[in-house]
Formats: C-alpha cells, sequence, structure tokens
C-alpha cells in the first residue's frame, strides 16, 4: 500500500475553518478510496511545517516559495467550485 | 438540520435586522452579549477585531447574500456559544482567502470556540447554513430568535 499524502491545511488560528476544510477533504478523498493524513495549521506555521507535506490547502493567504504546491480555497466552507477543488487536490496528489 | 448551532446561539446574542457602520461595530456588539452572558472573557470582543484585521473572515456565498464568521484564539474564550447578527444594509468585511478584496455582508456568526475537535460538528453545521443561499435568505427575513431557530432546525 502506498504511504498516505500528508496534507497540511492552513487558516488563521487553526481552530476553526482549517477544522472544517481537513474534515472535508479526508471525508471527500475518503469516498474516492485515497488515504491522507491532514494536519491544522496556523497561515503563520505554514513555513516552519511545510516540508513535512505534500500538499498545503489555506483558507488565507501563505507565502508562494514554500516548495510545496499550494491551493487556496474557501470552496469547503462555501461550497462554491468544491468539485473543481476536490479534482485540483487529487491531480496535486498524484503528480 | 442544525440542531448544533440552535443549541449554542443564545438568544440575547442574536441580533436580528440590525444596522451597523461597520464589521468592528458588529464584533463589538456581540462580543459585548456574549460577554454579559459569561460564555467569553471581556478581552474576547477586542482581539476579535484586532483578529479580523489580520486575518478577515468575509465568505462571498452563492445566493450573493455574504457572510463572515469572526472568532479568535480559544484564551478568550470561557464556554463555547454563538452569535448572530443579520444586517438590513450590507456592511463590508474583508475577504477571507483575498484580503485587499471586501465583500458586503448581510450575515455574522460570531464563535467563541473553545477547543478545535470538539467543535467540529457546530463548525460543519456552519458550513452547511453557508450552503444553503435559501436557508440564508429565510434567516435574513427572520425577525425573533424563535423564527431563527425554527428556521436552522428544519
Amino acid at each position: 500500500m502506498d504511504t498516505p499524502k500528508r496534507i497540511l491545511v492552513a487558516c488563521g488560528t487553526a481552530i476553526a475553518t482549517s477544522t472544517v476544510v481537513a474534515k472535508g477533504i479526508e471525508e471527500i478523498l475518503k469516498e474516492r478510496g485515497i488515504q491522507v493524513i491532514t494536519r491544522q495549521c496556523k497561515a503563520s506555521e505554514v513555513r516552519s511545517l511545510a516540508g513535512d507535506a505534500d500538499l498545503i490547502v489555506t483558507t488565507t493567504p501563505v507565502p508562494s516559495d514554500l516548495g510545496v504546491p499550494v491551493i487556496q480555497t474557501l470552496a469547503f466552507l462555501t461550497g462554491i467550485g468544491k468539485e473543481e477543488v476536490i479534482e485540483q487536490i487529487i491531480s496535486e496528489l498524484q503528480k | 438540520m442544525s440542531k448544533i448551532i440552535a443549541e449554542l446561539l443564545q438568544p440575547s446574542c442574536v441580533l436580528l435586522n440590525r444596522t451597523y457602520e461597520n464589521s468592528e461595530e458588529i464584533i463589538q456588539a456581540v462580543g459585548a452579549e456574549l460577554y454579559k452572558a459569561g460564555f467569553v472573557k471581556e478581552t474576547f470582543a477586542q482581539a476579535a477585531i484586532e483578529r479580523e484585521k489580520n486575518l478577515p473572515t468575509g465568505l462571498p456565498l452563492a445566493g450573493g447574500l455574504n457572510a463572515a464568521i469572526p472568532h479568535t484564539e480559544i484564551e478568550h474564550v470561557i464556554k463555547p456559544a454563538l452569535g448572530l447578527v443579520t444586517l438590513t444594509k450590507e456592511v463590508n468585511f474583508q475577504n477571507m482567502v483575498s484580503p485587499s478584496e471586501s465583500v458586503p455582508v448581510r450575515m455574522v456568526f460570531v464563535l467563541a470556540l473553545e477547543q478545535p475537535k470538539a467543535q467540529i460538528e457546530m463548525l460543519q453545521e456552519i458550513a452547511s447554513v453557508l450552503q444553503n443561499p435559501e436557508l440564508v435568505k429565510r434567516l435574513l427575513e427572520a425577525t425573533t430568535f424563535e423564527k431563527a431557530i425554527e428556521e436552522l432546525r428544519q
């Protein structure tokens, strides 16, 4: 079995929006048979934690020079563009 | 169905059909009620206002009636609660993912969160309210706490 991919989920305080996003990603990817490990963090912690992640999904701006693909999205909160974002996440994980 | 939201919303912290000039006034008003009701510390409102400046919470929604979800660090919270404000006139918040953009908002959920994982169901319920333009519209039409709760429970 492949090693699960690691997704770092960032928001402002790491308590509210990233919780919804992390749970949303886990549930949807599980349905698609993709195992992932999510970790929540504050936007200010992203730089120090980016090295351990395969992908960063964030609801607040983060630096762009982290060396890890970043997806900025509100789709897990607002529902707008959710399908596209899920496809984008899956395609990044498959790279 | 938004059972947990309905339970966590405090009657005194649900301010319907109000008019405010800016986001600070809204957070201040709800923060004062949450403090009076014993759910947050006196520092909550100011902390949430400061956080909103640096890490805004405006969310453009599908129906065009937008929302914001101000909140702050858990150290300012005593026990979990929710406040809700509906606005007769749009108030600008900045976009969470793109802070240079303004989002004219009609509905504000103020979140008093005590710890992350325990509140996952409540947070998911809020997301599902935000994703339901019909429900957002009905909440904006509600003029009493009872009516707002009834809409959330349906």
